[in-house]
């Protein structure tokens, strides 16, 4: 049985022929190109690097820059991309953010034109990888408190210090690293094999193993003077990049939540116990009831937030929200059916665990649930807690 | 070299067909439709010979106004342009179909007329080669391969016999089948395009009623299977079966 996207608001009817065609692409290739292989590269712990020229031939990389070889396209547009996406893996999703929304956007928002004009058009076409350094061994919350310095020299500057957790980290031709310059936050593009600069795969991890997660080491790493962006300082570049990214990870996530609901609605047809399909039993369709009303909020929000982000009127707040509530619920769907698929939902043979391993990344980057929490606490009350 | 491809719009063939109250049409209700197959096979193959050789390629359409989200498709792939002979309902025969069609290409440029081998919903088969003659084109059928260098067109036609190697002087029309090419997927850029590009629409001629559907049947649901016995001694009684019951085997 193929897949049945659920859109129990119709919700297809709010979208643009362009929008729904971006996505119905995005689908059909990821159905074809991606879940096929996705479970084997998992169990392996590898990054699927063959898909990388696929997904550029797409046209999915930066696909929302304008501009630069970039085809310009809306946030909503860019979402459903995104959504699909993670319907096959969080790991392929990730990819995909850090490059377009983590290091495309800050060099197209913050670069010099000759930065621009470097990265932009190669890293559209795939031809560069990118990754984005903001997170350390002792900083991860509160990016704040980074040790990473950066320090002027005659001829430009030296970087030290130490990023860890760091997707598509080793396999990245250029790293975008925040470093403290004068105690104020500067970005850099440092590039892969300048001397000094390390980079180095984390192993062992139980979620998002199709993913290149890694450490970066800086030690005494001389950059030249035009590899600073000269566009902002501060903590509101890296997290005007988190906005950014944030923002797809709603839609991301109610892509894992949808393929989870799907395989599970599907399982407890065909699966007879007690002489009928579980699909009858009250206890079963509370779950997908529950389930199906989760994902319809998640689509319903991450359709209003892509508008409001069109329209120029998104708040990081509203971001937060969004974010916080999809991948909240994506893993109690995960798990939820997970536990539907009885011991077949432990196995490679399904999605649902691959899924809900992933998902307990997604929830913890760009901004754990609870600092997301703290944030809209912020904003409803005035005070803020996490200092 | 300009290349004119015709594309229907059928029911995508994972949909679950049944049949409206009517017991005329389907429903239509959660169905998805998409480009015929074999007619998307021709679209690409269009669109690599107009890559390899450059040219234009257009794509007509014969379909309700929802089509146009086909057309589109086509459009994203890389098609150039389109025409939509807008359907307004009614039934046509294959011969109507292709008269309709042959109408709106009779007199533009095209040195290839690309067809699906048949669409999947009504799987006549016919409307391709109808066109071709009404055009008074060379045509061949069931194109698996196919060249073209120097105006000429190098085919090979696969049938249950064999492979024919068969050469044409262009222009000429095509029916093709799978192996021939393989859709691409429409990219970004060429999704954000296809609305900028022209869709000519004209109105279809009415249906000139000489062929009407009278009713629509599921197919009967098929009979279980049944055993004719166990090991060799079951072989007597299937191959009488197979021969005279079945008439499978002679
Ligand atoms: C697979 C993966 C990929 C990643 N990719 C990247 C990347 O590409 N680039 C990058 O820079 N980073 C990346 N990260 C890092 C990620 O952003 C951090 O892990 C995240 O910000 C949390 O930081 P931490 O792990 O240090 O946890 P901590 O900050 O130590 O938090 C631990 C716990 O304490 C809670 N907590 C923290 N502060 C407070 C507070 N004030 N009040 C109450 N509770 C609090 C948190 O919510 C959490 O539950 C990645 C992480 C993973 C797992």
């Amino acid at each position: 049985m193929a897949y049945e996207s659920p859109d129990f608001f119709a919700l297809d009817e709010l979208l643009t022929e362009e929008e729904r065609m971006v996505r119905d692409s995005v689908r059909d290739w990821v159905e074809e190109r991606v879940l096929p292989d996705i479970s084997d590269h998992y169990l392996a712990g590898t990054f699927p690097m063959e898909l990388i020229a696929e997904m550029a031939e797409l046209g999915l990389l930066g696909a929302g820059i304008d501009g630069y070889d970039c085809p310009g396209l809306g946030p909503v547009a860019y979402g459903l991309i995104l959504q699909e996406l993670e319907r096959g893996d969080s790991g392929i999703r990730s990819f995909v953010s850090v490059q377009g929304s983590l290091v495309m956007w800050p060099i197209h928002a913050f670069g010099s034109e000759e930065q621009k004009q470097r990265w932009l058009p190669a890293m559209h076409r795939g031809e560069a990888i990118g990754c984005f350094g903001l997170t350390e061994p002792d900083h991860g919350s509160d990016p704040g408190g980074m040790e990473t310095k950066a320090k002027k020299t005659d001829n430009g500057y030296v970087l030290n210090g130490a990023k860890m957790w760091i997707t598509n980290g080793s396999m990245s031709d250029v790293a975008l690293v925040w470093a403290k310059l004068d105690g104020r936050v500067h970005g850099f593009l440092v590039e892969k094999g300048t001397p000094g600069f390390t980079q180095q795969q984390m192993k062992h991890k139980y979620s998002l193993r199709a993913s290149d997660t890694s450490e970066l080491i800086l030690q005494d790493v001389e950059v030249p003077a035009d590899a600073i962006f000269p566009g902002v300082s501060g903590l509101k570049g890296p997290l005007n990049c988190l906005t950014q990214a944030r923002s797809g990870i709603a839609w991301g996530a109610a892509g894992a939540a949808m393929a989870c609901y799907d395989e599970a609605r599907r399982y407890v047809a065909e699966r007879v116990q007690f002489g009928r399909p579980l699909a009858g039993r009250q206890l079963v369709q509370a779950k997908l009831a529950e389930m199906l009303s989760e994902i319809t909020k998640m689509q319903l929000m991450n359709l209003r937030l892509g508008r409001l982000k069109e329209a120029g009127k998104m708040t990081p707040q509203q971001v937060s929200m969004a974010k916080r509530n999809a991948c909240w619920h994506a893993l109690q769907i995960a798990r939820t059916c997970r536990d539907m698929l009885g011991a077949n939902g432990i196995t490679g043979e399904y999605q649902v665990m691959r899924h809900m391993c992933n998902l307990e990344s997604v929830i913890t980057y760009e901004g754990t649930h609870d600092i997301h929490t703290l944030i809209l606490g912020h904003k409803i009350t005035g005070v803020e807690a996490f200092r | 070299m300009d290349i004119i491809v015709c594309m229907k719009r059928v029911p995508d063939s994972a949909a679950k067909i049944t049949v409206a109250g009517d017991a005329k049409s389907i429903e239509q209700d959660g169905v998805d439709h998409v480009i015929s197959p074999y007619d998307e096979i021709a679209v690409e193959k269009a669109l690599q010979l107009k890559e390899a050789h450059g040219g234009t390629v257009t794509v007509v359409c014969l379909g309700v106004a929802a089509a146009t989200k086909e057309i589109r498709q086509a459009l994203a792939m890389g098609a150039d342009q389109a025409v939509h002979l807008k359907d307004a309902g009614g039934n046509r025969g294959p011969l109507e179909i292709a008269q309709a069609l042959a109408g709106v290409i009779k007199g533009r440029a095209c040195d290839l007329l690309l067809f699906g081998k048949q669409s999947i919903d009504a799987d006549n088969g016919a409307v391709g080669v109808m066109v071709a003659r009404l055009l008074d084109l060379p045509v061949v059928s069931l194109v698996a391969q196919l060249d073209v260098a120097d105006g000429r067109a190098t085919v090979h036609r696969q049938s249950e016999v064999g492979t024919e190697v068969i050469e044409v002087t262009l222009p000429a029309a095509f029916t093709v089948q799978r192996g021939l090419a393989e859709p691409r997927y429409p990219k970004i850029k060429g999704i954000m395009q296809a609305k900028k590009k022209p869709l000519e629409e004209i109105d279809a001629p009415a249906p000139a009623g000489t062929m009407a559907l009278d009713k629509l049947e599921p197919p009967a649901a098929r009979e279980g299977g049944r055993i004719v016995g166990e090991g060799k001694d079951a072989v007597g009684e299937l191959v009488r079966l197979l021969s005279q019951e079945a008439k499978v085997l002679s």
